[in-house]
């Protein structure tokens, strides 16, 4: 590997980082329920960034497969945690008084 | 020859892969309501996703990990969209308030969520005599002529 590409993967470690901190931001503020889940797709994502630009240092397969993996597991998450705020967005059509959409999942 | 060419197209991917995560990053913590965040980090996101997978595929060059890296793209590009559209419908239904540059809203009064069906509009349902819209939203200006 040359000098270059160690200074490029570094630059690329150095924006994974800034980016997992900025939605690990989103993550706690939100405000709502749906900014949430779209922040954790979005930082299991880079995750999935961070474990690609290991594979490409290390030189080892197995890293390709934890980001496959990872990107199924982000998958099948996001779908679940959209079908609940569907059935939460189904509730509050159903309910008189629904709570405040700061409070929608209690 | 060969190395020097596949070193530069390899700096060239991660460092375009890891911007368009950090693009995705910046689109998330600045952009003004759960649409538009979910619209950013979706397209960029797989955008940065899949060209550090064809990195990876470049720089290790074995046959098995090529092989990885391109059912990992043909993955991401297949899963995103479902699960982007799966946010954003989940997000429409729960009513998160829109950010007020955002004028119009063509499902509006169209969806019931009691009977949990959606409505098409009356010039599409031939026959239709009842159109839902515009019947409630004065309010709204939704009238098209904005656009």
């Amino acid at each position: 590997m040359s000098a270059a590409l160690a200074i490029a993967i570094w630059i690329g470690w150095g924006m994974l980082a800034i980016s997992f901190a900025l939605g690990l931001a989103r993550l706690v503020v939100g405000p709502h329920l749906p900014d949430r889940i779209v922040a954790l797709d979005m930082l299991a994502l880079t995750a999935i960034c961070a474990a690609l630009l290991f594979a490409l240092v290390s030189g080892s397969s197995s890293y390709v497969d934890v980001a496959l993996v990872m990107a199924l597991i982000s998958f099948l998450s996001t779908v679940a945690f959209a079908r609940y705020v569907e059935w939460v967005a189904f509730r509050r059509a159903r309910q008189a008084d629904p709570p405040p959409l700061d409070h929608a999942d209690d | 020859m060969i190395e020097v060419v596949t070193q530069l197209v390899l700096i060239v991917l991660v460092l375009a892969g890891s911007g368009f995560a950090l693009i995705a990053a910046i689109g998330i913590w600045r952009l003004p309501d759960a649409l538009m965040r979910m619209h950013a980090s979706s397209k960029s996101g797989t955008l940065g996703g899949g060209l550090l997978f064809f990195a990876v595929a470049i720089g290790v060059g074995e046959f098995d990990v090529v092989v990885r890296a391109l059912a990992g793209v043909a993955f991401l590009l297949f899963t995103t969209p479902i699960a982007s559209h799966l946010i954003a419908r989940a997000t429409y239904l729960l009513g998160v308030p829109r950010d007020p540059s955002q004028v119009r809203d063509d499902l509006e009064g169209r969806y019931d969520l009691n009977a949990r069906v959606c409505q098409a509009p009356a010039d599409v349902v031939a026959g239709a005599s009842s159109p839902v819209r515009g019947a409630d939203s004065p309010s709204t200006g939704t009238g098209g002529g904005a656009a």
